[in-house]
């Protein structure tokens, strides 16, 4: 097979960016983290990359591939016109650390504030007893592997367009497979509503599109739990009974989440030369 | 400069944050000692994070029959009785309260008709005996764990290296000269600055050492640092010789060559067969072991037909399902015997089950084949070959609470050595992990509440730790650690495999002594923030230490065990053999010393158990 023809963002906060350019003998089946390693092994031996089972399943290596949020271990070269470079960046949505590696601690700290799993105190757990079809929808988020890419993606986290912070749609996705556990007791939607900023998700779906795993973030987990957070505070009928009922509603605890900061704006500026921005 | 390093202080520090490493953060939290975490990746992303299959417990909900007793003597079975018998016995007792723990701490398993967690049968398995996710099982696991360190509040350092491991007199500063650990070295991998954690007890959870060859199932943290720090300490390691090579890894794209293929695979039924269509696994069953498996295709696949529909069988399992060490040595010999696949391989095939009913069970194998090679497993077959997956021997530990030979040191995990003998069962990895996870998280805490002021760490040891790793950073010229990586490698995987020899062996050893020089005097080029070369000296110098402890233990049994196969002693030696392990220390010279020592010995109540199954 011919060489790939790959620009490669480096730079560090604070410093401009640039596109270092490399050849690289491509072989059959080689996906774009192969091609990294082979220039860390080869001619820049000091690239940042992170990464680690490089089998799709630790969602490590996430970064941006011809301007898509990608792990770059299932990104095969055989998918590119190997005649055009192409280009590799940093996610976009988070601080960069150096070259393609970013700082995603931001999103410990937003896990941090969603109340754990809680379970019932007096249902012994030999009469935990679920049907496989009553808890395939949980495993569906359950199969999220934290590579950030839906938060990378989400327009409302990469583009910083609420005042409020705002979970991103990965943590909607754990909140969801807490929320619908079939044996958790907590109630969540206070939180969403109030801390988690779910409102300001408009379901333009960008997320399902990136997710590895396939999990249908908008559909199965995002635009349920809205419908939850609606029905408890929107819904005339369950607002009248809340009135009639009277007080008894759950105490006014607002958990505040940190702030997504942003990225470096040299870095921005460098970047947006590159032909590999999205549109 | 020591006063103005970053410091934590902590009870326990626990170095690695896999299944192991958390679930002993957990235990000692829980025990109310102040806990630190420390992990070479993002939280989450350890190794742990690619097990598949499932986690082995007697839970007794597939298969009534099924007891502690029975796992107990598979496990010995299948470690070829090498294991230290009181860790097998823990593990086999302990293993169904941890899994039911998991799943109160949230975890969803697959389900039973009945509602219950769903068990799968496994190589060596005596019963369906795995609580599984699909084949997604560790993820299900390590996030679980992970929730609840997170909920606990443990302190959490991600991405940062631990490179020394320091040690002072106990009873400082009256000494009787005994030493014991006293904390830990290391640096933020963002920045390349140093940290020390003084510690009154640290806990090795840093898993494996599969970087040490060139096909590995394992990812780039799996350099053996764990067993090299404590080397370097002063413990001892066991049982070094036994590195499992596991019988299916993907051999075709060069890229993923090596990848696991779940044994889930198989099973669920998959059948192996090489280039001529024999299902050559027939050939392969020990005699000793024979009526333990089908006796036909036929009745094979009635086992799969049950195993599919969810009822007990009287048919016995397929011969896939022998023990890993077994089908490994089968499907390299049908490849050496020019009977492999396109690639290097043998054919594994469950295309014969429904399509559907093979992707709700086997959905990443079925992503995995899809996406990086082009391959539909609904359709055809996988081509499989061995590949380097998980070493048995490991720091030697005490049973009940995962002590090291050096006082305050502990180790809970693949990193610790004794559980798994010989060759270790499929699935007993994760049931492994969470019972000394938690008992050596126990063993810790009890260690440092015993303890009252923080321990002095040791200034000198300090300033030779940052000089070391300043070192790399300040010579203008040397040697590249990406080359000598690939250089030890190719050493381990041509010398170090499979089947082994003392003239290869012997090879090994000399041009491990070659790379340990050049080792010496590596460069690196860049700064100390995120450099990966920079990073690759520290873990490649660990990588040399347990390569030559693997090599000087191979060749000190001249015998045949498990996943040890010497081609110059292919027979098992009961008699000179069955009865030691292999015993690695540092001598007071700085060589590598490699002795036998008795293994423990075996409770008669224990003895009763394997006599009279």
């Amino acid at each position: 097979m011919a060489d790939a023809h790959f620009r490669v963002f480096r730079g560090s906060p604070g410093e401009p960016g640039r596109y270092d350019e490399f050849d690289v003998p491509a072989e059959e089946g080689m996906v774009v983290l192969d091609a990294l390693h082979w220039i860390q092994g080869h001619e820049a031996p000091d690239l940042a990359v992170r990464w680690n089972c490089k089998a799709a399943k630790c969602g490590s290596c996430s970064a941006e591939v011809d301007g898509r949020p990608s792990l770059t271990c299932k990104t095969r070269l055989s998918d590119f016109d190997l005649d055009e470079p192409i280009t590799v960046e940093p996610m976009r949505a988070f601080p960069l650390i150096r070259d393609l590696v970013t700082d995603v601690s931001w999103n410990y700290r937003v896990n941090e504030t969603i109340q754990p799993f809680t379970p019932p105190d007096d249902v012994p757990q030999e009469d935990w007893r679920w049907q496989q079809q009553d808890i395939e929808r949980v495993q569906e988020y359950r199969k999220c592997i934290e590579c950030f890419l839906c938060q990378d993606v989400c327009h409302v986290l990469r583009n910083h367009e609420t005042e409020q912070p705002f979970m991103g749609p990965r943590f909607l996705v754990r909140a969801a497979g807490l929320e619908m556990h079939p044996i958790d007791q907590a109630d969540r939607r206070q939180y969403l509503k109030d801390s988690g900023g779910i409102g300001y998700c408009n379901i333009t779906k960008c997320c399902t599109e990136v997710c590895p795993e396939h999990i249908k973030i908008t559909d199965n987990a995002i635009i349920p739990l809205k419908e939850r957070v609606a029905d408890r505070y929107y819904d005339p009928l369950q607002f009248i009974w809340r009135l009639l009922r009277g007080g008894g509603d759950e105490p006014n605890v607002r958990v505040e989440l940190p702030v997504l900061p942003h990225g470096s704006d040299g870095i921005a500026e460098s970047r947006e030369q590159g032909p590999g921005e999205p549109a | 400069m020591i006063d103005r390093l970053e410091r934590h202080p902590h009870d326990v520090l626990v170095i690695g944050a896999g299944g192991a490493g958390l679930r002993a953060a957990i235990e000692a939290a829980a025990a109310g000692a102040s806990v630190g975490l420390v992990c070479k990746s993002l939280l989450g992303k350890a190794h742990t994070v690619m097990a598949e299959g499932g986690v082995a417990a007697a839970l007794r909900h597939v298969d009534e029959r099924d007891s502690w007793q029975t796992h107990f003597r598979d496990t010995m079975v299948g470690g070829k009785m090498m294991n230290n018998p009181r860790m097998a016995q823990l593990h086999a007792l302990e293993a169904p309260d941890r899994v039911r723990e998991l799943e109160a701490w949230g975890a969803v398993f697959d389900r039973t008709r009945d509602g219950r967690i769903l068990q799968r049968p496994f190589g060596g398995h005596s019963h369906p005996r795995l609580a599984h996710v699909g084949d997604r099982t560790g993820l299900e696991m390590i996030r679980t764990l992970q929730d609840r360190a997170v909920a606990m509040g443990i302190d959490v350092y991600m991405e940062c290296t631990i490179t020394h491991l320091t040690t002072g007199a106990v009873g400082y500063p009256t000494s009787d000269g005994a030493r014991r650990t006293t904390g830990a070295v290391g640096y933020w991998r963002t920045t390349g600055r140093p940290i020390l954690f003084p510690a009154k007890a640290v806990v090795l959870a840093t898993g494996g050492i599969g970087k040490a060859y060139e096909v590995t199932s394992n990812s780039w943290e799996y350099s053996g640092d764990g067993q090299a720090l404590a080397y370097r300490a002063g413990a001892e390691l066991i049982d070094m010789e036994f590195v499992q090579f596991h019988p299916t890894g993907m051999v075709w794209p060069p890229g993923v060559r090596g990848l696991l293929v779940t044994e889930a695979v198989r099973g669920e039924g998959g059948i192996l067969r090489n280039s001529l269509g024999e299902r050559f696994m027939w050939k392969y069953l020990p005699e000793d072991r024979r009526a333990e498996y089908a006796a036909t295709d036929e009745e094979a696949s009635r086992w799969v037909s049950a195993l599919s529909e969810g009822r007990q069988t009287d048919a016995r399992r397929p011969p896939e399902l022998s023990t890993r060490d077994n089908v490994a040595r089968a499907i390299y010999t049908e490849v050496r015997e020019g009977r492999g696949s396109p690639h290097g391989g043998v054919l594994l095939d469950i295309s014969y089950l429904p399509a559907d009913h093979v992707r709700r069970k086997l959905p990443s194998m079925y992503e995995q084949f899809k996406e990086l090679a082009d391959v539909d497993i609904t359709k055809g077959p996988m081509e499989v070959g061995p590949t380097t997956h998980y070493v048995m021997g490991g720091i030697r530990v005490n049973a009940a609470t995962g002590a090291t030979t050096l006082p305050g040191l502990y180790a809970a995990g693949e990193v610790a050595g004794g559980m798994h003998g010989a060759n270790r069962l499929g699935g007993n990895s994760l049931s492994d992990l969470l019972v000394f996870g938690a008992r050596t998280g126990a063993g810790a805490a009890s260690y440092a509440s015993r303890i009252a002021d923080q321990p002095h760490v040791d200034p000198v040891q300090i300033m030779d730790a940052q000089r070391e790793l300043a070192a790399p950073l300040e010579r203008t010229s040397g040697e590249d650690p990406y080359a000598i990586a690939r250089d030890l490698q190719s050493t381990m995987q041509r010398l170090v495999g499979i089947f082994r020899e003392d003239t290869d062996l012997a090879d090994a050893l000399a041009e491990l002594a070659v790379l340990q020089t050049r080792a010496e005097s590596v460069c690196v080029d860049g700064g100390r923030a995120y450099n990966p070369g920079w990073n690759l000296v520290f873990e490649l110098r660990n990588l040399l230490t347990i390569s030559e402890a693997v090599t000087r233990s191979a060749r000190l049994r001249t015998e045949s065990r498990g996943a040890h196969s010497r081609l110059d002693f292919p027979d098992t030696d009961d008699k000179r053999w069955g009865k030691v392990n292999c015993v690695v220390s540092r001598a007071a010279d700085g060589a590598m010393d490699v002795r036998t020592a008795p293994l423990p010995k075996m409770p008669k109540e224990l003895r009763a158990l394997l006599d009279t199954h």
